[in-house]
């Protein structure tokens, strides 16, 4: 899963924590629901599905650049539906926002764009694949793919490579994210390598590495008490990956995935997966932990996740922490780390 | 002790009400005059505020179509995709409100009413409700009132408007963002049809109206400067009569520092109180005069203005802040005063000495000191701040001149006169004229003001109209919806009129200025209608060369060019060939060729034509052009009707500085009334004397009433060339910083006649009671004057 939902933290009132974080586990009368035991169809899955109340594309990739140094990228179409009715043009109640972001050790370029639905300013074809807000834009096969964002400071220009086949989380793609049962549909397409520049204030780099797609849907994936997650996406030397989360709440709510080399997956129920703060940094005027130790004994995991920049944080109209991580203990490797709620 | 001290000194004002009443109603005068033009100010900058959160005006650069069309949407999304980070706007009118559409998501901050904080709202704006939000001051169904959108206008969401003004999928205008992202395509490629319009920093509304604020504020001040002078000749007054009171009561052992304590407590409530009534009149005079000056604001910027007024906190405070500090400034001397006098000084009450000794030749210095720095100021001013500085300099010097001046001639002709009588009215002039002077000072402002007021705006009203001849050459104004419209609306007029004029411009930037380039059609109705306020030899000769380029006396004024220099325009390089007056234009304007015009700017075609024909072919013509071309009879104006819409718009403009002007000069006749009643009483043992030796009551009133006109006269004949040295300062000054023009100044005598009568008029009726008191004063209380002789 990912609970990668902090868009929608946006199109619901702050204050409204009472309903979980970004109001993700406020009512969702009118829309659809995720039933259990879905079976996707691709490569209708990868397009947009308005009948839930939200969905997204996010893009997440760990990069080294000819420099010798590494980055990491980020690309995000979030889709919200406004009401659970339908309407054209001006009066389509599908909303869009695109988030962008690349991190190097020192610095995080981070910019943001939002859309009305209806219009053609943003949206999301299966066949061809395209998701588009404005110019930014993430198109074409699996096998070669293109990805395009710019802020007033930054841009990439990158292209990508499907190497594996895609993966679903939970139960067949139904991720149950509280002891309360609400959950999402999730899948994602961890095996992408990617190539590309990146145009920084300092100059262009040219840039490789791995990306991973994740992608969900649903209506009220947080339980109402929920007030922010921890989520990691890691990928390990050895080939293998794994996706865990930390749902915070009443009580804490974790769920994994591990991801073998070939793309087999084992998912693991609430408890298995552990994530521990172990340093707290200052960012944004607030404490955020940036060093976590996570364990997944059952998978013999035991490893420290450190941010690549501790101040990898995205000012936006919902602000959060996103970026790339150093994997160091049992496992080494990269990785991406997002945390929401920390107020 | 504190309590019968206290009412030991605030028995004199119950003992002498009417000094009660002239400090109290001076400084609610002058605090309401005061307050009012700031109420008036801080409306209109809440407005501008208002005006530019709602429109980004003056804030964002736009992109529109060169020929005035509406936008497809499709461009827009091509646009977006493209990378460009602009967001749609499309306009229009609904039941007399300016309804604008705007979209939420893309729009720059603070634009929209809704925004993501508030989902609610949001849904309801742009998905279910179609929600509208206006101003309080316009009318609509369903709509949610919302200060902080601009007067007279209401916005929706882009959806919502494009339904009600039946428009799908049209805009009319991109705001483009601050911010635009790296890599993007050139408009040329994705939309060659539209212009990108430069947000106008340097002439958006808030600067353009600041000099106007500047001249209410001026105007507020003088009018409280005025009043202040009331304020201070009561104080004055109350302390010398108090001097008995205040001996007699430190004899009794209160010592020094409490009774000046007592006293300036005493000053502070009443200043309190006087500033409430003020700010309360204040309120009243600022609910009067808004209409006015939002039909000032609109006519000569554009600005939109509610007129309705809110109560803001803040101009209740500077209006109280200035009751007390006022109140301060005139009761400084006197406290001041109080506390050096001796204890045994004598009681003998010494109204009539105000200013003498000393004082005098200090006031002198002063005096001279500022109108030295007026006339250093006047060869040098340059700007609007400098230029009031100059007006305050010359006003204030002028003001404490003017008794040293009217001793000066009273002495002469009191060594002039000839018998007992005028004798002794000459020299009892002279020595009331210290007590009259503060009155007769705010007498002279008040006059000078209204000369050099009423100077500027004639001259100004004189100039206008000379230049809308100029302008205005053709006989018939036509313009047309569309450019098919109007392709057939020169078809059909070209066989039936002398000549056809197009009329098209755009804005560019001329040496970094906003400015508005016309294209004119090389024709003698130009060559011969045109003046110029400096020239080359044959300037319409070199624009139709393509070689020059002819500018506004705001773009030369503003970018500091003269004839002979080169601008450019896009790529192309002109020189100026000359520079024209055009009044009431705020930014700048050039004229080039008609032909340069159209291979620089291909996408402009003309909607608008100016008609040469025979003046009497005119109604026939409109009547032909309404049934053939089907053009409204809206789109046709002829010259006369130009010319009336122009000067009624002038005419409103200056309505408000004629009520303050009015409302001046009735300060100023109630401070002569005032000193007046409060010199008749005191006057008693002077006049006594005069009464015993023969003089009747009726020939002592009579006196007195010559005395006041002769004052007035003598005043009013100061205050003509002051006048006109205050019209100098504003038509040469402070207009051209203000407004980038100067304008030639004109001489009104008739008017300045008339404002005679009228100033002596208003002296006369001020000085028409006391003189009736002073006619009615029975005999026993003259007499009394003898048995009370100390």
């Amino acid at each position: 899963m990912n609970v990668r939902l902090i868009a929608l933290l946006l199109w619901l009132p702050a204050a409204s924590l009472a309903q979980g974080f970004a109001g993700l586990g406020s009512s969702a009368e009118g829309f659809a629901l995720p039933e259990p035991n879905p079976t996707f169809t691709f490569p209708s899955d990868d397009g947009a599905h308005p009948d839930f109340r939200i969905e997204w594309w996010y893009l997440t990739a760990n990069l080294t650049g000819d420099d010798g140094r590494d980055y990491g990228l980020q690309w995000t179409l979030f889709r919200t539906a406004l009401t659970p009715t339908d309407g054209t043009g001006w009066s389509s109640p599908q909303l869009w926002m695109g988030h962008a972001a690349v991190t190097t050790p020192d610095a995080h370029f981070v910019t943001e764009r939002l859309a009305r639905g209806g219009i053609g300013q943003a949206g999301v074809t299966a066949q061809p694949f395209e998701a588009w807000i404005d110019e930014w834009t993430f198109s074409g096969p699996d096998s070669d793919a293109i990805l395009r964002a710019a802020g007033p400071d930054f841009a990439y220009d990158m292209t990508l490579q499907a190497t594996g086949p895609r993966v679903l989380h939970g139960d067949a793609g139904y991720s149950v994210k509280s002891a309360g049962g609400q959950a999402s549909y999730y899948y994602s397409q961890p095996f992408f390598d990617i190539a590309g520049t990146l145009q920084l204030p300092s100059g262009d780099v040219t840039v490789t590495g791995n990306a991973w797609l994740d992608r969900e849907w649903s209506s009220q994936p947080l339980g109402a008490d929920q007030t922010g997650w921890d989520w990691f996406s890691l990928s390990f030397d050895d080939g293998s990956k794994l996706m865990g989360f930390l749902l915070r709440g009443d009580g804490d709510y974790s769920r994994a995935t591990l991801i073998r080399a070939d793309g087999t997956t084992v998912a693991y129920p609430d408890g298995a997966f552990n994530a521990e703060k172990i340093v707290q940094s200052q960012v944004a005027g607030r404490g955020v932990p940036t060093t976590w130790k996570v364990t997944l004994p059952d998978a013999g995991i035991d490893v420290v996740v450190s941010a690549l920049n501790t101040q990898s944080w995205m000012d936006t109209s919902v602000p959060y922490w996103e970026g790339p991580v150093r994997v160091t203990g049992s496992h080494t490797g990269r990785g991406y780390l997002e945390m929401t709620g920390y107020e | 002790m504190i309590a019968v001290t206290f009412a030991a000194l605030f028995g004199h004002w119950r003992r002498n009400p009417l000094q009660l009443f002239t400090l109290l109603a001076g400084l609610a005068l002058a605090t309401a005059l005061w307050s009012g033009v700031q109420a008036i100010n801080a409306e209109a900058r809440a407005s501008y505020d208002a005006a530019a959160a709602t429109l980004g005006e003056g804030q964002f650069d736009r992109l529109v179509r060169s020929d005035g069309q509406p936008i497809a949407q499709d461009t827009y999304i091509a646009l977006r995709r493209a990378g460009w980070l602009v967001s749609p706007v499309i306009e229009g009118r609904v039941a007399d409100a300016r309804l604008i559409g705007l979209d939420p998501l893309s729009a720059p901050g603070g634009l929209t009413p809704v925004g993501l904080r508030n989902i609610g709202g949001l849904q309801d704006f742009i998905v279910t409700g179609g929600r509208i939000f206006a101003a309080p001051d316009v009318a609509l169904d369903g709509a949610v009132s919302d200060p902080a959108i601009a007067p007279g206008t209401a916005i929706a969401d882009m959806g919502t408007v494009q339904k009600l003004l039946d428009r799908p999928n049209e805009l009319d205008a991109l705001i483009v963002g601050p911010q635009q992202p790296l890599g993007q395509t050139s408009l040329d490629q994705i939309a060659p049809q539209l212009s990108r319009q430069v947000a106008q920093g340097g002439s958006d509304i808030g600067q353009l109206t600041d000099s106007f604020h500047l001249n209410l504020t001026a105007f507020g001040l003088l009018s409280f400067a005025v009043g202040i002078f009331i304020v201070h000749g009561a104080i004055g007054l109350a302390f010398e009569q108090r001097r008995a009171t205040v001996r007699t009561l430190r004899a009794l052992g209160v010592p020094l520092r409490l009774l000046v304590c007592l006293i300036g407590g005493e000053l502070l409530g009443l200043a309190l109180i006087a500033g409430a009534i003020g700010v309360g009149l204040g309120y009243l005079i600022a609910v009067f005069l808004l209409p006015d000056v939002a039909a000032t604001l609109r006519g000569l910027y554009g600005a939109e203005l509610t007129g309705t007024l809110q109560l803001r906190p803040i101009w209740w405070a500077t209006g109280m802040a200035i009751a007390v500090g006022g109140t301060g400034v005139a009761a400084s001397t006197a406290l001041w005063k109080l506390s050096r006098m001796p204890l045994l000084t004598g009681a003998q009450p010494r109204a009539l000495a105000v200013i003498a000794g000393r004082g005098v030749k200090v006031q002198a210095a002063v005096s001279a000191g500022l109108l030295c720095t007026a006339f250093v100021l006047a060869l040098t001013a340059n700007g609007v701040v400098t230029g009031f500085v100059l007006l305050g300099a010359l006003l204030i010097g002028a003001a404490l001149g003017l008794p040293i001046v009217l001793r000066a001639v009273l002495g002469f002709a009191a060594n002039r006169s000839h018998g007992v009588v005028s004798s002794w009215f000459w020299a009892d002039t002279r020595q009331q004229l210290p007590g009259l002077s503060l009155a007769l000072m705010a007498l002279l402002l008040a006059m000078a003001a209204n000369v050099g007021v009423s100077t500027m705006v004639s001259s100004f009203r004189l100039t206008f109209v000379a230049f809308l001849d100029q302008r205005l050459a053709s006989e018939l104004y036509v313009t047309a919806q569309s450019p098919e419209q109007a392709a057939s609306l020169v078809d059909f007029v070209t066989p039936r009129v002398d000549v056809v004029l197009p009329i098209m411009s755009t804005q560019v930037k001329i040496a970094g200025r906003a400015t508005d380039v016309f294209g004119a059609r090389n024709h003698a109705t130009y060559r011969d209608n045109w003046t110029f306020l400096t020239a080359g030899k044959t300037p319409w000769k070199d624009v139709h060369a393509n070689v020059a380029i002819l500018i506004n006396e705001q773009l030369a004024r503003g970018a500091d060019l003269t004839v002979g220099d080169v601008v450019n325009v896009g790529e192309q390089p002109l020189t100026i060939a000359g520079i024209y007056g055009d009044y009431g234009n705020p930014i700048g304007q050039a004229i080039i060729a008609e032909s340069l015009f159209q291979t620089l700017f291909p996408d402009v075609r003309p909607l608008r034509f100016g008609l040469r024909l025979p003046r009497k072919k005119v109604d026939e013509l409109v009547k032909d052009l309404q049934s053939e071309v089907g053009l409204p009879a809206s789109s046709a104006i002829n010259q006369a009707g130009i010319k009336a819409h122009s000067l009624a718009i002038f005419d409103r403009t200056f309505t408000v500085t004629t009520a303050l002007n009015v409302l001046t000069l009735s300060v100023a006749g109630f401070a002569i009334l005032m000193s007046l009643l409060t010199l008749t009483a005191m006057r008693v043992p002077q006049l006594a004397p005069a009464w015993a030796m023969g003089l009747t009551r009726a020939q002592l009133g009579r006196l007195e009433l010559i005395r006041t006109v002769m004052l007035a006269v003598l005043t009013g004949a100061i205050a003509l060339p002051l006048g006109l040295a205050l019209a100098w300062v504003l038509l040469a000054v402070v207009n051209v910083a203000a407004f980038g023009w100067r304008l030639p100044m004109y001489l009104f005598p008739w008017d300045y006649a008339q404002l005679g009568v009228l100033a002596i008029l208003a002296a006369g009726l001020a000085a028409l009671w006391p003189a009736l008191r002073l006619a009615r004063t029975p005999p026993a209380d003259l007499l009394k004057v003898f048995s009370n002789e100390r």
